[in-house]
């Protein structure tokens, strides 16, 4: 008998997400119009001092992805758990932690990377300059996949956990405030005009860690969600 | 060769049986049986390693699959009572994917064969499979049958919902896996028509 190996069996994970993400359109569009009107709700509410905007813009886009993110967390687990596709997940003879990261990078594609690629107009709503939203671009192509592999964490935890939704929120955004603290400080130290190398790297190197621990946590979760 | 020894099992305060031990010869099917919440469920995903025993060990050819882990993982097929399907998918693309993710041959023709020996219509193959009735969900489950290589088979309920005809389409595929000496281990409540020889029982009274 052929034994797959683990590269087939991640490629697999993530080509079954992501087919599944093209079937429901409408739930990968959620959180991405999620992102686009809270974000823009901002200068309809603030008014449109351009000072203000800028000042406020790091924050302000950094927390619209954060929330963006969370909205779509509940979904990386919970349908499988529901038809019992987890249950033959764990029992694929690969290490479930490269699963793991398997279905974390489809969702990172399906909620991390539209946001992403969307930021710079919604930077310039915020009238921020050319440097300062390749800053914002940059740093949220860092960020938003820690903040999915962090998430996944507690979308695992939470797992048939009755109002499991709002649980995910308070067990993972505490988590959260490093990536937040990094990636707005790295825009906003563009916008004064210092170097954001220092905020990026810092990014960088929260993404690497989290990629190294996160994933083996969550496999620990969805072996427990399941007993 | 599969066997347990002195397995026992609790669910939170419910004591669900214990001092199970069983042993599953290549080319014999172990019925398990009792009424409903005697713990057969629990027993199948023990087996399974999904769960932990509270007592006792499972052992694979002589081996505690706690030790064995992947490599257990590797040597069975198991199907519980969720189907593990994705609704929003076809039969084809769901077969697809489980074999391609158990590690068997997944190839479109392999599959299509597959579906065809557990009786699916043509026309429902390209179909996603959430406007299929229940039975027809089954047999795209059962059809995993078709494509696995594997030793061991835990199967949880297999003929829920199936008709005469898919039943006796599984239990033919299920003969002629115990005749090339796999095991298969299933949680029933009805007889399974195959040899008495090559077929035990066990009664969880719970």
């Amino acid at each position: 008998m052929s034994r797959p190996s683990m590269c087939e069996a991640l490629r697999g994970v993530v080509r079954r997400d992501l087919l599944l993400a093209m079937r429901r359109r409408s739930d990968v569009a959620m959180s991405v119009f999620f992102f686009v009107i809270v974000a823009s709700l901002f200068p309809l509410g603030v008014g449109p001092e351009p000072a203000v905007l800028r000042m406020i813009a790091p924050g302000v886009l950094w927390v619209a992805a954060l929330l963006a993110c969370l909205l779509s967390l509940g979904r990386v687990f919970t349908a499988d758990y529901l038809d019992g596709v987890l249950e033959q997940m764990l029992l694929i003879p690969q290490p479930l932690a490269v699963l793991v990261v398997g279905k974390v990078f489809a969702h990172w594609v399906i909620s991390g990377l539209p946001v992403v690629l969307l930021s710079p107009l919604l930077g310039l709503q915020f009238g921020l300059g050319g440097d300062s939203l390749g800053v914002l671009t940059l740093s949220l192509l860092l960020g938003t996949p820690t903040l999915s592999v962090i998430g996944a964490i507690g979308a695992a935890l939470t797992l048939g956990v009755r109002g499991g939704g709002l649980l995910v929120a308070l067990l993972v955004l505490p988590l959260f405030i490093p990536v937040l603290i990094f990636g707005a400080g790295a825009v906003t130290s563009s916008l004064a005009g210092i170097g954001s190398e220092a905020n990026l790297s810092l990014l960088g190197a929260s993404f690497l860690l989290s990629l190294t621990f996160a994933p083996w946590a969550t496999a620990v979760a969805l072996r427990i969600a399941l007993e | 060769m599969l066997q347990t020894v002195a397995l026992s099992c609790s669910r939170g305060e419910r004591h669900l049986f214990s001092d199970v031990s069983l042993t599953v010869m290549p080319g014999t099917l172990l019925a398990v049986m009792g009424e409903n919440g005697s713990g057969k469920t629990s027993l199948l995903r023990m087996l399974s390693s999904l769960l932990s025993p509270n007592g006792g060990a499972i052992l694979w050819e002589g081996k505690d699959i706690r030790q064995l882990k992947e490599l257990y993982c590797a040597q069975l097929t198991y199907i519980g009572h969720l189907n593990g399907i994705k609704e929003d998918l076809t039969p084809i693309e769901n077969l697809k994917v489980a074999a391609c993710l158990a590690g068997d041959e997944s190839s479109g023709a392999i599959v299509q064969k597959a579906l065809e020996a557990v009786g699916l219509r043509q026309s429902a193959h390209r179909l996603p499979t959430r406007v299929l009735s229940q039975g027809q969900k089954r047999r795209v489950a059962l059809a995993r049958l078709w494509l696995s290589t594997r030793p061991l088979w835990l199967l949880d309920e297999p003929f829920t919902s199936l008709d005469a005809a898919a039943t006796r389409y599984l239990t033919q595929r299920l003969q002629s896996h115990l005749s090339n000496g796999g095991m298969v281990v299933v949680a029933t409540h009805q007889e399974v028509a195959l040899p008495t020889d090559s077929v035990q029982h066990l009664r969880l009274t719970g």
